[in-house]
C-alpha cells in the first residue's frame, strides 16, 4: 500500500470513527434521559422528533447559543484549556479500539480500526490517565471552593481506582499473552470469553467494571460532581459550550469503557457470522455495537438504581477491598496459567 | 527525514518545557511544564522504537506522578513565588560548574565522534523482549529493586503516621 493510499484511508477512518463516536455520545445522553425517565415512571424527552430522537440536536443548538460566561476571578488560560484537554483525551482514546475484523473494498483490505498497535491497551490507559488533568485543572482554575473540592476529589479518586483498574486488566493480558486489543479478542474465539473464565476472569471483570465507573465519575462514585454537596463539582463555573465539552468528555469516556469491557471480557466483535461476504464483514461490527450498547445501558441502569457512596467509603473501598482483591486475583490467575502451561 | 524532524520537534518541546518550568512563578504552571517534558520524552522514546517504555512513561510519570504533584499544589493552595535576586554562591559556583560540565560533554562527544551509533530499532523495545529481560535475565536485581521500593514505601508510611499519643487526640489538661 502506498503512503498516499494509507494516508487517505487513515483520514477517512478517523473522520468516520470520530463522527460515529460523537453521535454515540449524543445518543447516550438521549438514552440516559429516556431510561432514567422510564425507571422513574416518566416519559422523558418526547417533544422533539419521534420519541424525542432529535433532542440531542436541540440540546446542541441550545449549548451553542447559551451565553458563554467567564468569571472575572478565574485563571483564564487553564480555565479555557481544561475542557479542551478533557474532550481531546476522551476522543483520542478511541483511536486504537478495533470494531471488527477487516473490510475489503475493491483491492484494498483494511482493519476496522484507526490504528493497530502492539501496545494498544497501554495506549488507552495512558490517554485516559492524562484525561484527569482536564477535571483537576478545571476545579483549580475556576477559583471557587465547590470547583476546587470537586477537582481534588476527582484527582484523588481517579488515581486510587486507576491502580485496581490496571491490576484487574493484567489477568486478561496473561490469558491473551499480548497488549494488542486485536490479539486479545482473537484469543477469545469459540466463546472462550474472558468473562467465562471462572472464577478469575469473572472477578477481574467486576473489579474492572467497578473501577471504571469510579474512573469515569459515574454514580455510585460521582463524588466529584455530587450536586447535593458541591453544586456541580468541578464544572460549577462553566457554561455553554465549555460545559458541553465536559459533558461530551464524560460520555466519550463511558463509550471507551464500554468498548474496553466488550473487547477484553466479552469477545469484542466475535459472534455468529453467516451470509454473503459484505454481511460477513459487517455482522461482527453489529455484535460489537450490541455489546457496547448493553454496557452503556448498564451504566444508566446502575446510575438510577444505586445511591452515591460517602467519600471515606469510596476511598476505603478502593484501597482496602478492591486493590487487595485485584492483586489476589492477579496472583491466582498467574499461578493457574503457569501450572497449566 | 520525517523521523529526524519529529525527533527534533519533540526535543525542542522538551527543552522549552524544562526552561519554562524554571522560569514560571506559579507552581501549577511549573508542574504543567513538567508534564509537557514527560510527554515529549515519551514521544522521543516512541520515535526510538521503545514503545513499551513510552507507554509506561505516559502512564506512570505524566498520568500518575504528575497528577499527584498537581493534586498537592491544589491541596496546599500554593501561591505565586517571589522572584529573588539569586544567591552569590549559586553565581560563583553554578556558572563555572555549568561551563565545565558543558565543555566536558562537548569534549567527550567530539573525541568519540567516530564511534558507530546503535542503529534504529536494533535494541529490543517491544513488551515481550522487555518482559524477557526483566523476568528472566535480570530477575534477581528486578525483585531486589521492588523490595527496596516496598521498604521505601513502608518507611514513608512510618514517617508520615503520627505518634500514638497524638493520634489518640489532644491530652486533657485539668
Amino acid at each position: 500500500m502506498s503512503i498516499t493510499t494509507f494516508a487517505i484511508i487513515s483520514i477517512i477512518k478517523s473522520i468516520a470513527v470520530i463522527f460515529v463516536l460523537l453521535t454515540a455520545v449524543a445518543y447516550s445522553v438521549w438514552l440516559e434521559r429516556k431510561v432514567s425517565a422510564r425507571i422513574q415512571n416518566r416519559w422523558g424527552p418526547t417533544r422533539v422528533g419521534p420519541f424525542g430522537l432529535l433532542q440531542p440536536l436541540a440540546d446542541g443548538i441550545k449549548f451553542i447559543f447559551k451565553e458563554d460566561l467567564t468569571q472575572p476571578y478565574v485563571y483564564k488560560t487553564l480555565y479555557i484549556a481544561s475542557p479542551i484537554i478533557a474532550v481531546v483525551f476522551a476522543i483520542t482514546a478511541i483511536s486504537v479500539i478495533p470494531f471488527g475484523n477487516s473490510i475489503t473494498i475493491g483491492s484494498i483490505t483494511t482493519p476496522l480500526q484507526i490504528t493497530d498497535l502492539n501496545i494498544g491497551l497501554l495506549v488507552v490507559l495512558g490517554i485516559t490517565s492524562m484525561g484527569v488533568y482536564g477535571v483537576a485543572l478545571a476545579g483549580w482554575s475556576s477559583n471557587s471552593k465547590y470547583s476546587l473540592l470537586g477537582g481534588l476529589r476527582a484527582s484523588a479518586q481517579m488515581i486510587s481506582y486507576e491502580i485496581s483498574l490496571g491490576l484487574s486488566l493484567i489477568p486478561v493480558l496473561i490469558l491473551a499473552g499480548s497488549f494488542s486489543l486485536r490479539d486479545i479478542v482473537n484469543s477469545q474465539r469459540h466463546l472462550h470469553w474472558n468473562f467465562f473464565y471462572i472464577p478469575f476472569g469473572t472477578i477481574a471483570f467486576f473489579i474492572y467494571l467497578i473501577s471504571a465507573y469510579a474512573e469515569t465519575n459515574r454514580t455510585p462514585f460521582d463524588l466529584p460532581e455530587a450536586e447535593s454537596e458541591l453544586v456541580a463539582g468541578y464544572h460549577t463555573e462553566y457554561s455553554a459550550m465549555k460545559f458541553a465539552m465536559f459533558f461530551m468528555a464524560e460520555y466519550a469516556n463511558m463509550v471507551t469503557v464500554a468498548c474496553l469491557s466488550t473487547l477484553l471480557f466479552f469477545g469484542g466483535w466475535l459472534g455468529p457470522v453467516f451470509g454473503p461476504p459484505i454481511v460477513q464483514s459487517l455482522l461482527p461490527v453489529l455484535w460489537f455495537c450490541l455489546k457496547v450498547f448493553f454496557f452503556m445501558f448498564l451504566y444508566v441502569w446502575v446510575r438510577w438504581t444505586l445511591p452515591r457512596f460517602r467519600y471515606d467509603q469510596l476511598m476505603a473501598f478502593g484501597w482496602k477491598v478492591l486493590l487487595p482483591m485485584a492483586i489476589a486475583n492477579l496472583v491466582a490467575t498467574a499461578l493457574v496459567v503457569a501450572w497449566r502451561a | 527525514m520525517l523521523h529526524l524532524t519529529l525527533f527534533l520537534f519533540f526535543g525542542a518541546i522538551c527543552v522549552a518545557g524544562a526552561v519554562n518550568l524554571l522560569v514560571q512563578r506559579h507552581p501549577i504552571n511549573s508542574a504543567l511544564s513538567l508534564v509537557a517534558v514527560m510527554a515529549s520524552l515519551a514521544a522521543e522514546y516512541l520515535l526510538l522504537g521503545a514503545e513499551f517504555v513510552a507507554a509506561v512513561q505516559v502512564i506512570v510519570y505524566a498520568g500518575a506522578i504528575m497528577v499527584l504533584f498537581v493534586f498537592t499544589i491544589m491541596l496546599l493552595n500554593a501561591g505565586e513565588e517571589e522572584r529573588s535576586k539569586g544567591s552569590r554562591v549559586a553565581i560563583l559556583l553554578g556558572i563555572p560548574g555549568v561551563a565545565i560540565g558543558g565543555v566536558l560533554v562537548a569534549w567527550t562527544l567530539l573525541r568519540h565522534s567516530n564511534t558507530a551509533a546503535v542503529p534504529m530499532f536494533a535494541l529490543p523495545g517491544d513488551p515481550r523482549a522487555i518482559a524477557r529481560l526483566l523476568f528472566h535475565d535480570f530477575l534477581l536485581p528486578f525483585e531486589v529493586t521492588s523490595i527496596l521500593i516496598l521498604i521505601a514505601i513502608m518507611g514513608a508510611v512510618v514517617l508520615a503516621s503520627k505518634p500514638e499519643a497524638v493520634a489518640r487526640g489532644p491530652k486533657r489538661e485539668d
